[in-house]
C-alpha cells in the first residue's frame, strides 16, 4: 500500500470511531430522555435536594456529564494514587500500607490529668496524640493571669511553661509518638516548649514527628484565637518554616485548616477555597523570604472538616489535592513531588452534633468518618457524642475511637484505593468544587489577597452569611435535623453522663505557677526575654530566642509580652 | 413588641472563647426581628460588657458562652450590673451550659439560658414577653 492509501485507511478508521462514539452518545441521550420522562411523571418528596452547603444536585448523573473523561485530558485530572495531580490519593498504596492515624484530640484540666488520658488512649489502640489547650493558653495567657479567671483547664489543658509541658508528656516517649498541637496565636511559643520538653527527655529534635496547627490566617477569618497582628504573625510562621526545615525535618510546622472556617458556617466550597488560598499565601511568604519552596513545602499539612453531605465531602478532599498539586507545580514552580502532595488530617463536624437525643451523634460521626476514609485522609479525629454538652467522657471517647476501628477493620473501606473514582456524580462534584474554589480565588485576589480580605472583614462576613442561611433552613424545617426539627420525642432530656471540671483545678494550677516562678533564676529569665524582644526588632529568626526562653522557664505570657512589645496586639474589626 | 420603642439588646462574647457563630446568628436574628442590636465583639471582660451595657442604655444583655466559664462569667456580669445600678437589665444568654448550671444561675437572678439547637425565634419570643411584662408592671 502506498503512504496515501495508508493515510486514507487510517482516516476512515478514525471517522468510523468518531461515528461510533456519536452514535453511542445519541443513544445515551435518547435513553436519558426516556428516563427523564419517567422521572418527570412521578411526584417527588417535598424536601431540599441540595447539599448542606446549598449546592444543587441533580437526581442522576451519567457519562454525558463528563464527555471528556475518556480523553487524554481525563487522565490529567485524575492520575494514579501517589502521582500528580494526586486526585486519587497522596500515596501510591494508601491504606494497604498503613491505615489513617487515629488521632483523638484531647486535653482538659491540668497536665497531670491530660497525661493520664493520653496514656489511656494509647493503651486503647490510638496511634497518635493531639493536644487540646484551654482558652487562656490559646490566647497566650498564663493560668495565673487575671484574664484567665474561670477558664483554666476548662476547655483543654493549661500549659503555661516548659514545666507544664514536661508534666504533659511525662512517661510518653516523644521520639516514638507523633503529637499534634492545636495552637495558633502563640504557636511558636508552645512549639518551643515542646522541643524543650523533648530535649529534657533526651530526644533529638531531628526525630520529632507531629504537627503544630500554627495557621493564623484562619484565626482572623474564623476561629479567633489570635495574639499578634497579621504581618508579625506571618513572620513568625515563616521563621518556623525555616527553623523546622533545618532542625525538625519530620515535623509539620503548620496545619492549614479549613475545619474552623467550616465550623464557623462556611460552605464546602468556601472551606476548600479559603483554606487552599491561605496555604498558597504561606507559600508566597516563604518564597518572599528567599526560602527554596521545595525546602519547606513538603512539610505543609492540612486539616479539613468532614460535614454531613457524604459525597460533597469526599469530592472536596479529592478536589483539594488536585488544586494544591496544580498550584504548587504550575504557579509556584515546586519541583519536588512532595511539595505537590497534599496530606491532610480530618475531623468529623462538631457543628452537626445535637444536644437533643445525643446518642444519634454516634451515627452521624460514623457516616462522616466513612466519608473521610473514602476521601483519602491521612489521619482522623472522630467526635464524641456528648461534645455539645461538655468535654467528652472517657466512655464517649472510647465509642468515637471504636467507630474508627470498626470502619478500618470491619467495613472493607480501606481495601481499595479511591473506590469512588469514575463515579459520574463524584467526579462531577470534584470538578464543580474545583471550579468554585478557583472562582473564589479570583475574588480574593481582586481584593488584594488574604490579608486585605481579613482587614475588610470579607471572609468573616461571607462565613457569617452562610451560617445565617443554614440557620434559616433549619428553623424553617427545610433542612431536617433528626431530633431537633424532625422526629422529636417530646422531652429531649439528657440521658448521658457528662464530664465536669473541678473548679479547684484553677487554684491548684495557680499555686504551681507560683512555686515555679519562685524556683527560677530571675536574672537569666530577664536576660533571655530582653534578647527575644531585641530579636523581634531585627530580621533574625526568633525560634532560637524563644527556645532559650522556654529552657529558662519563662512563662507563656512573659514570652508573649516580650514579643508584643515590638509586634503589638491584634484588634479585630467588629461587625455582624 | 412594644409599640413605644425598639428593645435595645447588647449581644456580648465575654471571656477568651472565640466561637462567635452563635452570637452573630442571634444578633442578626434580633436585628431582623426589629430590635436595636449592639454587638461587643470578642474577648470581653465582664467589666467591658457592663460598661457597654450602661453606655448603650440597653434593656437586655445576651451573652454567648461556649467555653465552660459560664459559672464565673454570668454571676460576675450580674454583680457588676447591679453595682452599676442596672439591675433592671435582663441578663440572658446561651451556650454549652449543663442543665444543673442553668438552674443554679437562674436562682441567682439570671434570665433564661438557651442551649444548642434552640430556634432563634424562641429567644426572641422570650425577650419580647419579658419586655411586655416589664412595661405593664
Amino acid at each position: 500500500m502506498s503512504t496515501i492509501e495508508e493515510e486514507l485507511l487510517e482516516r476512515a478508521k478514525l471517522q468510523e470511531a468518531v461515528h461510533d462514539r456519536d452514535r453511542e452518545i445519541a443513544e445515551l441521550r435518547a435513553r436519558l430522555a426516556t428516563w427523564e420522562d419517567q422521572y418527570g411523571a412521578v411526584p417527588k418528596r417535598d424536601t431540599l435536594f441540595t447539599t448542606v452547603s446549598g449546592r444543587e444536585v441533580r437526581p442522576l448523573y451519567t457519562e454525558l456529564d463528563r464527555p471528556d473523561a475518556a480523553a487524554a485530558d481525563g487522565d490529567d485530572r485524575l492520575g494514579f494514587p501517589g502521582s500528580y495531580p494526586f486526585t486519587r490519593g497522596p500515596y501510591a498504596t494508601m491504606y494497604r500500607t498503613r491505615l489513617w492515624t487515629m488521632r483523638q484530640f484531647a486535653g482538659f484540666a491540668t497536665a497531670e490529668e491530660t497525661n493520664a488520658r493520653y496514656k489511656y488512649l494509647l493503651e486503647h489502640g490510638q496511634t497518635g496524640l493531639s493536644v487540646a489547650f484551654d482558652f487562656p493558653t490559646l490566647m497566650g495567657f498564663d493560668a495565673d493571669h487575671a484574664r484567665s479567671l474561670g477558664e483554666v483547664g476548662v476547655c483543654g489543658v493549661a500549659i503555661s511553661s516548659l514545666a507544664d509541658m514536661e508534666r504533659l508528656f511525662d512517661g510518653i516517649p516523644l521520639d516514638r509518638v507523633s503529637v499534634s498541637m492545636t495552637i495558633n496565636g502563640p504557636a511558636i511559643i508552645l512549639f518551643c516548649f515542646y522541643v524543650a520538653a523533648a530535649e529534657r527527655q533526651g530526644v533529638d529534635p531531628a526525630v520529632l514527628r507531629g504537627t503544630v496547627q500554627n495557621d493564623i490566617l484562619k484565626e482572623y477569618q474564623a476561629q479567633h484565637a489570635w495574639v499578634f497582628p497579621p504581618e508579625p504573625a506571618l513572620r513568625c510562621i515563616v521563621d518556623m518554616f525555616e527553623w523546622c526545615s533545618e532542625n525538625t525535618p519530620k515535623y509539620n510546622p503548620i496545619s492549614i485548616s479549613g475545619y474552623h472556617i467550616r465550623e464557623a458556617g462556611a460552605t464546602a466550597a468556601q472551606e476548600l477555597a479559603f483554606t487552599l488560598r491561605n496555604g498558597f499565601e504561606y507559600v508566597e511568604r516563604g518564597i518572599a523570604r528567599g526560602l527554596d519552596v521545595d525546602a519547606f513545602a513538603p512539610r505543609l499539612s492540612f486539616f479539613f472538616d468532614i460535614h454531613n453531605d457524604f459525597f460533597e465531602e469526599i469530592a472536596k478532599l479529592r478536589a483539594a489535592r488536585r488544586i494544591w498539586a496544580r498550584g504548587m507545580k504550575e504557579k509556584y514552580g515546586a519541583k519536588d513531588p512532595d511539595s505537590w502532595r497534599l496530606r491532610t488530617h480530618c475531623q468529623t463536624a462538631g457543628v452537626t452534633l445535637t444536644a437533643q437525643q445525643p446518642e444519634n451523634n454516634i451515627v452521624r460521626v460514623a457516616y462522616q468518618a466513612m466519608a473521610a476514609a473514602l476521601g483519602g485522609t491521612q489521619s482522623l479525629h472522630t467526635n464524641s457524642m456528648d461534645e455539645t454538652l461538655s468535654l467528652p467522657t472517657e466512655k464517649a471517647v472510647r465509642i468515637a475511637l471504636r467507630t474508627q476501628q470498626v470502619l478500618a477493620y470491619e467495613s472493607g473501606v480501606p481495601n481499595t484505593i479511591d473506590p469512588l473514582a469514575g463515579s459520574y456524580f463524584v467526579e462531577h462534584l470534584t470538578d464543580e468544587l474545583e471550579r468554585d474554589a478557583l472562582g473564589l480565588f479570583e475574588e480574593i485576589d481582586a481584593m488584594g489577597g488574604v490579608v486585605p480580605g481579613i482587614e475588610q472583614g470579607w471572609f468573616q462576613q461571607e462565613i457569617a452569611a452562610s451560617a445565617m442561611r443554614q440557620q434559616r433552613e433549619v428553623e424553617a424545617g427545610d433542612r431536617p435535623v433528626v431530633g431537633v426539627n424532625h422526629f422529636l420525642e417530646g422531652s429531649e432530656k439528657l440521658e448521658i453522663d457528662t464530664l465536669k471540671i473541678d473548679p479547684a483545678i484553677e487554684r491548684r494550677q495557680v499555686e504551681k505557677m507560683a512555686a515555679m516562678r519562685s524556683s527560677r533564676d530571675d536574672e537569666s529569665v530577664q536576660r533571655v526575654l530582653a534578647a527575644l524582644t531585641e530579636a523581634c526588632r531585627t530580621e533574625e529568626n526568633v525560634v532560637p530566642r524563644i527556645l532559650d526562653c522556654a529552657r529558662a522557664y519563662c512563662t507563656l505570657y512573659e514570652i508573649r509580652a516580650a514579643m508584643e512589645e515590638v509586634f503589638g496586639a491584634y484588634k479585630e474589626p467588629v461587625f455582624f | 413588641m412594644s409599640e413605644d420603642r425598639k428593645i435595645r439588646i447588647l449581644v456580648a462574647k465575654p471571656g477568651l472563647d472565640g466561637h462567635d457563630r452563635g452570637a452573630k446568628v442571634i444578633a442578626s436574628a434580633f436585628r431582623d426581628a426589629g430590635f436595636e442590636v449592639i454587638y461587643t465583639g470578642l474577648h470581653q471582660t465582664p467589666e467591658m460588657v457592663v460598661s457597654a451595657a450602661v453606655q448603650e442604655d440597653v434593656d437586655v444583655v445576651a451573652m454567648s458562652v461556649l467555653s465552660g466559664a459560664h459559672m464565673t462569667l454570668f454571676p460576675r456580669v450580674k454583680e457588676l450590673l447591679d453595682e452599676a445600678g442596672a439591675d433592671h437589665v435582663l441578663l440572658t444568654g446561651g451556650g454549652i451550659i449543663p442543665e444543673e448550671d442553668v438552674l443554679a444561675l437562674e436562682a441567682r437572678g439570671i434570665g433564661r439560658l438557651f442551649g444548642p439547637g434552640t430556634a432563634t425565634t424562641e429567644a426572641i419570643e422570650y425577650v419580647n414577653e419579658w419586655f411586655q411584662a416589664r412595661q405593664s408592671a
